[in-house]
């Protein structure tokens, strides 16, 4: 059925396309007693007809999601420079650390002392990411970066409503920022005042003092934004919104540039998340599992999901008893398996390795600077760039040449594209980050490519990509005409 | 620093090339003050051996060998060796969200894949690729019923769904404007249905029901979805142990709007709660309502079938803050596990599963009512109920311990004034023999 398509690249039809009939993939544990059909014991109204799931053999199921793999870029496998992204190599000790028996297998509800092991690993990575940070408690319960803006604006929220300041139901955000800071406010019922960047790429000082006013809860700000610049007035910006009673969130997104260096608590923020899958090296997956935990100042403190670690007795423990919680945000106590890996990456660095993380992350990024420089358009040069650097197709556009062609001539040579169109504040953006664990002749590879690619013309790019399994993949239909499951042929 | 692949000579090559002679310089633009003079207070860089043992020894506090009767929103199952290797491959494990669908088809056919099993196992018609986990996922599910139904005001609540996902939901409720409204449960484990027909006229938005509820009980969902007919409330359904769909009829046929389950249960690691997998369903009609990712099947240039994130306008890149949600990342990993599970399991496995963990519960239900233990609730159950122990259960729960069995969770967790209820849980990973061990411990106490 499997035809081989592109060398070792196969094409696979879709789970429920191979042929099944009368077999199982798995063997159930023994039973020691006879199997009761369910009929008898409940009513036939409540049953159901066996739900049509496939009926493959393991070395069936094994080879078509092997098979599917084939078909996806990934870190291990080459250059993943995604702006805003920090698609950094994934060490394999984190993956072996997480699947460790008593972790795995650890129930939440066991009996008092059963989980202090796992309950002191997570107290220990909350002091660390408190020190990373320079926030006075952390908490590790939001499952994602987003799931960590939320809680972190409900916070905000909280602070004012227990203070009986209710008017306060805006809150400023760069339009530099990541799209999910403004839908992540509106899910607290905040509304997002877009604050404009001014022409060097950071936060307009003088919008600010305009926009900042009673009714605002607070700012949402990007450190070092994601035009790759470090906000140089971020105390001014965070002195300037506490004196008329606001907030400052920081998204955390961007904290391979500080690690080590310098601290969001030091400037001023009063909260921030975490991207374990960032900075801490726990891997995308394809798209989660993430961890958000977030980091705060005292005064936000007792609003925290519930429950807190504390220490006591030399035992860990937990506090439900918090008046002031907002309460829980998510079943359990956080993407535990996540946070063990994050653990992993920080106690093998080290606070050596942590700052070298951050130096060699930063220079990589300069070093694409310096050798993009001139045949590409820096939109905001005043600044060495912090860990991701921010090109656009300007010069290129000239010759009708855009970000896109570029994006699919980068896959036709191997990369995954950069971050494109990203961000919305300049046209056509190419944003690039290295990360730390590219080698110099890597980042050259990738250069000499992008280099190359931006000298052909529009016509040439079009076609691209040719070598990958598929095609351009046609978007516009997915979205007009919607097939989100498969359907049996009736 | 094995991690960083570049040696001393080739940073000099490279400062040089930027125009510097130090990386701190490339920092001139955070103010001085701001920069840290001294390493972070973080334990200095350790070996991978030495972090080895310390974590094992860390999760060696957790008795692994011991029978256990855990459950309550996280199930103990069978993981068939088979699932981790193709996981943990690195194509899978170490891609990023597939936004290039030309360099992504494996991620996104395995989403497609996904979406597809569970609308054959929910009989919905339209699943999304996954949420983060039950509790916020009940949570987006309320949110969504607000858009549907924008005149409801009046969240109706039952009072058998899981005690942290209602803490969630009204968390998440807590800066709006709804009113949560909980529905209390009859004497035999059911939720009141009389209660909610009470609270049911044009202000109600919705109405949750846990299915299996938190202590065990099956509810009359044909009774649930007659009595909202009628009425502009949303039906929607929630049910943390999925197996239970193995047996019971899909929420497709009761006519729910929207399906809210938890991954977990379908062959996913405990790992102390986390991370687990929001499973998120709804009517094909509410489809542009939905949060959270999803895959469409599509064609490329070549007009070969192809596959992409879609209906994206619902996200945040677009209309940002029209965004209906902030759900931004799924569980991907989490997904495509579950995805290989139920390939495995297949029609008949599911089936036995389900039946096995019928006839395990069932059987304990039967030598405790024979050894006079008092039941809680006389409602129909799947593989969980609640014990009315003669002493505190959080006690007797620690006792037992350390005679060799976690025997269940002490009720007393959630509620204040509940110092008796033991709630038992019964999977394929029990046996006769353990419910006959665990039940002889109980008679001990009579």
């Amino acid at each position: 059925m499997s035809v081989g398509k592109h060398g070792m690249v196969f094409s696979e039809p879709l789970l429920f396309e191979l042929k099944g009939g009368g077999k199982s993939g798995m063997d159930l544990p023994e039973l020691d007693l006879p199997l009761i059909d369910a009929a008898e014991l409940l009513p036939a109204e409540f049953l159901r007809e066996a739900a049509e799931l496939p009926e493959l053999s393991e070395p069936e199921v094994v080879r078509h999601f092997t098979r599917l793999s084939q078909w996806n870029y990934s870190v291990d496998g080459g250059f993943y420079p995604l702006g805003s992204c920090t698609m950094k190599y994934n060490p394999k000790v984190n993956e072996v650390a997480a699947s460790i028996e008593g972790f795995a297998n650890g129930h939440p509800y066991a009996p008092y002392g059963c989980n202090q092991g796992i309950k002191r690993l997570l107290f220990e990575f909350e002091q660390d990411l408190a020190e990373i940070s320079g926030m006075d408690a952390v908490s590790l319960h939001p499952a994602a970066g987003s799931h960590g803006e939320l809680t972190g604006m409900m916070l905000i929220r909280a602070y004012h409503l227990d203070r009986g300041d209710l008017k306060r139901t805006k809150v400023l955000i760069p339009d530099s920022a990541h799209g999910t800071n403004p839908s992540s406010a509106s899910v607290c019922h905040l509304e997002s005042v877009e604050l404009p960047s001014g022409p060097d790429g950071l936060i307009d000082m003088e919008a600010l003092d305009r926009l900042m006013d009673e009714n605002v809860a607070g700012i949402m700000l990007t450190n070092p934004n994601t035009c790759g610049l470090f906000e140089t007035n971020i105390e001014r910006v965070c002195q300037l919104v506490h004196e008329r009673g606001g907030l400052v969130y920081l998204d955390g997104a961007n904290m391979n540039a500080m690690v080590g260096v310098t601290r969001p608590g030091d400037m001023g923020a009063d909260v921030l998340h975490f991207n374990t899958h960032k900075t801490f090296s726990t891997p995308h997956g394809g798209g989660g599992p993430g961890a958000g935990p977030i980091g705060v100042k005292s005064l936000l403190e007792p609003y925290l999901p519930r429950p807190v670690l504390f220490e006591k007795d030399g035992r860990i423990e937990m506090d439900f008893d918090r008046p002031k919680s907002i309460g829980k945000v998510r079943s359990f106590y956080g993407s535990t398996g996540v946070l063990i890996r994050a653990w992993t990456y920080i106690k093998t660095l080290g606070a050596e390795g942590l700052r070298e993380m951050t130096l060699w992350a930063v220079t990589n990024a300069n070093y694409l600077k310096a050798r993009l420089a001139g045949d590409f358009h820096l939109p905001f040069d005043s600044q060495h760039c912090m860990h991701e650097v921010l090109l656009t197709d300007k010069f290129q556009q000239e010759r009708h040449v855009s970000t896109m062609d570029l994006a699919k001539g980068l896959i036709e040579a191997g990369f995954h594209p950069p971050t494109v169109y990203f961000p919305l504040v300049v046209s056509g953006a190419l944003l690039i980050e290295p990360t730390e664990t590219e080698s110099k002749e890597t980042l050259d590879h990738f250069a000499d490519a992008l280099l190359e690619l931006s000298k052909k013309s529009h016509e040439e790019l079009a076609e691209l990509p040719k070598m990958p399994p598929v095609g351009r993949v046609d978007e516009v239909l997915a979205n007009r005409k919607p097939i989100l499951r498969w359907q049996p042929e009736s | 620093m094995r991690y960083f692949p570049n040696d001393p000579q080739t940073r000099q090559e490279m400062l040089q090339r930027i125009g510097v002679s130090r990386p701190e310089d490339l920092f001139a633009a955070i103010p001085a003050n701001l920069q840290l003079t001294s390493l972070l207070n973080i334990s200095a860089p350790r070996s991978e051996y030495a972090l080895l043992k310390e974590l094992k020894a860390k999760a060696a506090s957790y008795p692994s060998e011991l029978p256990s009767f855990l459950g309550a929103g996280v199930y103990r199952r069978f993981i068939p060796s088979a699932i981790a290797p193709i996981v943990s491959r690195a194509e899978f494990l170490t891609a990023y969200t597939p936004y290039q669908p030309e360099v992504s088809q494996g991620t996104l056919q395995a989403m497609f894949e996904f979406q597809t099993m569970l609308s054959l196992l929910t009989g919905m018609e339209v699943a999304n690729a996954s949420m983060y986990e039950g509790a916020s996922a009940t949570a987006e599910a309320v949110m969504m019923a607000k858009r549907v139904y924008a005149k409801g005001s009046k969240v109706l609540v039952s009072a058998g769904l899981h005690p942290e996902y209602l803490e969630t939901l009204r968390t998440y409720l807590s800066f709006g404007d709804l009113e949560l409204v909980l529905i209390p449960l009859q004497a035999n484990g059911q939720t009141d249905l009389e209660a909610l027909k009470a609270q049911l006229d044009e202000t109600a938005l919705c109405s949750v029901l846990q299915r299996v509820n938190f202590y065990g009980v099956i509810e009359d969902a044909s009774a649930h979805a007659a009595l909202l007919e009628g009425f502009k409330a949303l039906n929607i359904e929630v049910l943390p142990e999925m197996t239970a769909l193995g047996l019971l009829k899909t929420p497709g046929e009761l006519g729910v709007d929207i399906f809210v389950g938890e991954g977990q249960s379908l062959g996913l690691p405990v790992s102390y709660g986390g991370p687990n997998l929001g499973v998120f369903a709804c009517k094909a009609e509410f489809m542009r309502k939905m949060p959270g990712r999803l895959s469409g099947m599509t064609e490329d240039s070549r007009g070969e079938r192809a596959f992409c994130l879609t209906l994206s306008t619902r996200e945040q890149h677009i209309r940002r803050e029209k965004a209906t949600s902030n759900i931004c990342s799924n569980q991907a990993l989490m997904a495509l596990w579950v995805t290989i599970y139920l390939s495995l399991l297949g029609k008949s496995g599911l089936r036995q599963l389900a039946q096995t963990n019928l006839t395990l519960a069932d059987y304990a239900r039967q030598q405790m009512g024979a050894a006079g233990l008092k039941l809680r609730y006389s409602g129909a159950v799947y593989n969980e109920f609640v014990l009315e122990l003669p002493c505190n259960a959080g006690l007797w729960v620690d006792k037992i311990q350390h005679e060799g069995l976690l025997a269940g969770v002490n009720l007393n967790r959630f509620n204040a004034e509940d110092e008796s209820g033991l709630l038992l849980s019964f999977t394929e990973l029990n046996s006769k023999q353990e419910i006959d061990l665990l039940v002889s411990k109980l008679k001990e106490l009579l």
